[in-house]
C-alpha cells in the first residue's frame, strides 16, 4: 500500500468533475419533481443531450455551441414527455421509461457517424496568478465553465424555491395541483416549463460526459448515471444543497475508491466498489430523518375538469 | 398472464419456430453485452455477424440483442431468441455462461455457442481466443516504453480470462524491465466510459505512463490522450482512431471465420459441440499495427515475439514461473497446460496486489 501516491488536491479536483453530470441531471429532476411530475426519462434525455452536444460541437468546432445544442436537445426530448403526460394524460412512470428507451435508441441512430471522432477541447478557467496558487488553484480555479454552472444552478434553484414567488407557485403546483388551479395558476404551463428545465439540465449533464469528462461519443455512454440522479433526488429529500452533497459524495467516493485500488490498499475491492452507493445512501438517509417528504402531488395526473 | 396462457403462447411460438425453420433459412442469434457501437468487444462480434450475412446472403437470417445485462435478464433474452426460431445462438460474454446452459437444456434442438466460458453441453460449444498471447506482446512493449516503471491496468471482473491477461502482460513486462510495477483497478464493468475514464485518470495521476485496459470502450484512450505522455493499447478492436499516439498497438479479436464456419456446420448438419481456443496462429487474435511512436528495434522485437507465439515455438506461459505466494508453478522450460490457464485464479510472483474474490 502506498497512500502517498494519492495526491489529495488532484483527487478533490477530479471528484468535482466526476460529480458534475450527476449534479446537473439531478437538479433538473428536482425541479420537475417539485412541480409534481415524476420523469423517469432522465437517462434518455442525458444521452440525447450527449450526442446533440457532441455532434454540434464537432460540426461547428465550438464546444459552447455544442453545450447549447445539448440544452436544446434535452429540452426538446422532454417536450415529448410533457405532451404525453400533460396533454394526453398518459401514465408518468410508463412515459418516462419509454422516454429513456426512445432516447437511447435515438442517440444511437444520431451518433452513427460520430464514433471515433474527437471533439474540440473545452477551454478551462485560467486566471493569472490565482489558478496557479497551490491547493486552491487546482481545486477552485482551474475547471471548465460547466462545472461552475452546475454549482451556480444549485444555488439559484435553492434561492428561487425558497425565496421567490416563482418558487412558491412551483411548490404549490407540486403539493396540491387542485388548490393551485383554484387559485388561478396554470398548472399545465408551470409543469411544462419545469419539465423543459429538467430536460435542459439532463441534456447539459449528458454533454458534460461526451464533451468534457470522457470526451468522445460512444453508444450508451451515460451508463446509468440518469438513474443514479433519480435516486439521488429522493435521498436528498428534494433539497438542492443536499443534492450537491450527495453528488459530491458519490463522485468523490467513486474517484477515491479507484485511487485506493490503484494505490493497492488492503481493503477488498468488492467493498470499495460498492462504497459510493452505500455511503451516499447512508449519509442522505440519516440526514433525511427530519421527515421532509415528497411533493404531495408527485406522479399524479392533473386535469382541470376533474 | 397465468401459467397456462404463458405455456400456450410458448407452444404456439415454438410451432411458429418449426415452420420458420422449414423455410430453409438458417436463423442465427447473437447476444451482446454492450452496444454494437462500443468500438471494442461487442463491435468486433457484430463485425463477425455481418461477415456471416455477407457469406451466406439470403440463406441466413441474423438477429441480435445488444446491452444485455449478465444474469437473469440474459436468460430471458436467450429464451426469447430460441422461441423465435433461432437455430444457432452465440452468447458473447463470460457472464452468460449459466444462462446459456440453462436455456440450452430447455431447447435441445437449438445449438448454442458461448464465448469465453468453460461449461460445455451436447448442444453448447464454447469458444474463446488466446488473448493472453496478445497481452504478452503488449507487456513486452509496455515494459520497454515505460519511464516511470508504473503500468496501469484497468481490469473488468476477476475471472480467469482477465487474470490470465494481467499475468501474461506482467511476465513479459518484467522480463524486459525488472523494476516494472503494475497498478490494477477493478472497474467491475465491461462498459462504462465515464468510469473507465476515471480509472485511467486515477492511474495516470499516480504515475502510470502506460495504460492497459480490459474494458470495452475507448474512454481510457481519450483520457491518455488528454494527459499526453501516456501510451495505450487498443482492446478487442484496433481503436486506430487513437493511433499513432497514445495507442501504439492493439489486440484485435477476429470472430468472423469462426462464426462463418459454425453457421456452415449448422446448415450442413455437421455441427457438434466443441471447445475452441485459438490464438494468434489461427488468426482469432490479431496484433494491430505497431505505430511509429515505438522505436524501430523494439517494434522488430515485438513482431518477432508475435511470430514466435503464432508458430507455436514459444508459449506465453513458459517456466520458470512462480505463483504470487512464492510456490513453484512451472519448472524451467515447462509450459502451462490449457486446464490451468482456463481456470487461472492466481497472480504470478511479483505482482503486488490481491485478486478480489
Amino acid at each position: 500500500m502506498d497512500l502517498s501516491a494519492i495526491n489529495p488536491v488532484l483527487l478533490v479536483a477530479s471528484l468535482m468533475v466526476a460529480a458534475t453530470p450527476l449534479l446537473l441531471a439531478a437538479i433538473g429532476e428536482l425541479v420537475v419533481e417539485k412541480s409534481g411530475v415524476l420523469n423517469l426519462g432522465v437517462e434518455g434525455m442525458m444521452i440525447v443531450g450527449a450526442i446533440s452536444g457532441f455532434a454540434i460541437s464537432v460540426e461547428s468546432g465550438s464546444p459552447m455551441l455544442g453545450l447549447l445544442a445539448a440544452v436544446i436537445g434535452g429540452a426538446l426530448l422532454s417536450l415529448l414527455f410533457a405532451f404525453l403526460t400533460q396533454f394526453a394524460l398518459a401514465n408518468q412512470v410508463a412515459s418516462g421509461l419509454a422516454l429513456t428507451l426512445f432516447g437511447l435508441g435515438l442517440s444511437a441512430l444520431m451518433g452513427q457517424s460520430y464514433v471515433g471522432i474527437k471533439p474540440p477541447a473545452m477551454s478551462k478557467l485560467d486566471l493569472p496568478v490565482i489558478s496557479d496558487m497551490p491547493v486552491i488553484g487546482p481545486i477552485f480555479f482551474s475547471h471548465d465553465p460547466v462545472l461552475y454552472i452546475g454549482v451556480a444552478l444549485i444555488a439559484t434553484v435553492w434561492a428561487l424555491l425558497k425565496f421567490s414567488r416563482i418558487g412558491l407557485i412551483l411548490r404549490a403546483v407540486g403539493e396540491n395541483h387542485d388548490a393551485a388551479h383554484a387559485l388561478g395558476y396554470n398548472v399545465i404551463k408551470v409543469r411544462l416549463l419545469a419539465i423543459m428545465f429538467g430536460g435542459a439540465c439532463a441534456g447539459l449533464g449528458g454533454a458534460y460526459i461526451s464533451l468534457i469528462r470522457v470526451p468522445q461519443w460512444t453508444e450508451g455512454m451515460t451508463a446509468g448515471i440518469g438513474w443514479i440522479a433519480l435516486a439521488l433526488v429522493v435521498f436528498a429529500s428534494w433539497k438542492p444543497w443536499r443534492l450537491l452533497l450527495g453528488a459530491y459524495l458519490f463522485g468523490g467516493i467513486n474517484v477515491l475508491q479507484l485511487n485506493l485500488q490503484a494505490a493497492g490498499i488492503a481493503i477488498p475491492v468488492e467493498y470499495l466498489a460498492m462504497s459510493p452507493y452505500l455511503i451516499t445512501i447512508l449519509v442522505l438517509v440519516i440526514m433525511s430523518a427530519d421527515k421532509s417528504g415528497a411533493p404531495a402531488s408527485l406522479g399524479r395526473t392533473f386535469h382541470a375538469s376533474q | 398472464m397465468n401459467l397456462t396462457k404463458l405455456l400456450t403462447s410458448a407452444t404456439v411460438a415454438l410451432g411458429l419456430a418449426t415452420t420458420a425453420m422449414a423455410a430453409d433459412k438458417t436463423k442465427v442469434g447473437f447476444v451482446y453485452v454492450g452496444p454494437v457501437g462500443d468500438g471494442g468487444w461487442t463491435y468486433e462480434h457484430d463485425q463477425g455477424r455481418k461477415a456471416v450475412v455477407e457469406e451466406f446472403g439470403d440463406k441466413v437470417e441474423t438477429v441480435y440483442v445488444e446491452s444485455v445485462p449478465e444474469g437473469a435478464d440474459a436468460e430471458r433474452v436467450i429464451t426469447q431468441m430460441a422461441l423465435q426460431g433461432a437455430d444457432l445462438i452465440f452468447t458473447t460474454s463470460f457472464g452468460y455462461m449459466d444462462p446459456t446452459i440453462n436455456v440450452a437444456k430447455k431447447f435441445p434442438n437449438v445449438k448454442f455457442e458461448h464465448a469465453t466460458g468453460y461449461k460445455q453441453a451436447d448442444n453448447v460449444s464454447v469458444y474463446s481466443a488466446r488473448f493472453y498471447e496478445g497481452r504478452a506482446v503488449q507487456g513486452h512493449i509496455a515494459g520497454k516504453m515505460t519511464e516511470s516503471n508504473i503500468i496501469g491496468y484497468i481490469a473488468s471482473f476477476p475471472i480467469p480470462e482477465v487474470i490470465r491477461g494481467i499475468n501474461s502482460a506482467f511476465i513479459h513486462a518484467k522480463s524486459v524491465n525488472p523494476d516494472v510495477q503494475f497498478k490494477i483497478i477493478w472497474a467491475y464493468t465491461w462498459f462504462d466510459p465515464a468510469k473507465e475514464a476515471d480509472a485511467a485518470k486515477a492511474l495516470i495521476e499516480q504515475g502510470a505512463d502506460v495504460i492497459l485496459q480490459h474494458t470495452d470502450s475507448t474512454a481510457p484512450q481519450a483520457a491518455a490522450q488528454a494527459a499526453g505522455n501516456v501510451i495505450t493499447f487498443g482492446q478487442a478492436s484496433d481503436m486506430s482512431e487513437y493511433a499513432p499516439y497514445p495507442r501504439v498497438s492493439s489486440i484485435i479479436d477476429d470472430w468472423a471465420p469462426y462464426y462463418i464456419a459454425r453457421t456452415k456446420a449448422v446448415m450442413d448438419g455437421t455441427w457438434a459441440s466443441v471447445n475452441t481456443w485459438n490464438g494468434i496462429g489461427a488468426g482469432m487474435v490479431g496484433i494491430g499495427e505497431i505505430s511509429d511512436a515505438v522505436p524501430a528495434d523494439l517494434k522488430a522485437e515485438a513482431e518477432a515475439l508475435r511470430d514466435k507465439l503464432a508458430d507455436g515455438s514459444y508459449h506465453a506461459f513458459t517456466g520458470p514461473l512462480k505463483k504470487q505466494d512464492g510456490s513453484d508453478w512451472l519448472a524451467e522450460g515447462e509450459t502451462a497446460d490449457d486446464g490451468t490457464l482456463a481456470g487461472m485464479s492466481f497472480y504470478v510472483e511479483g505482482i503486488d496486489a490481491e485478486i478480489p474474490n
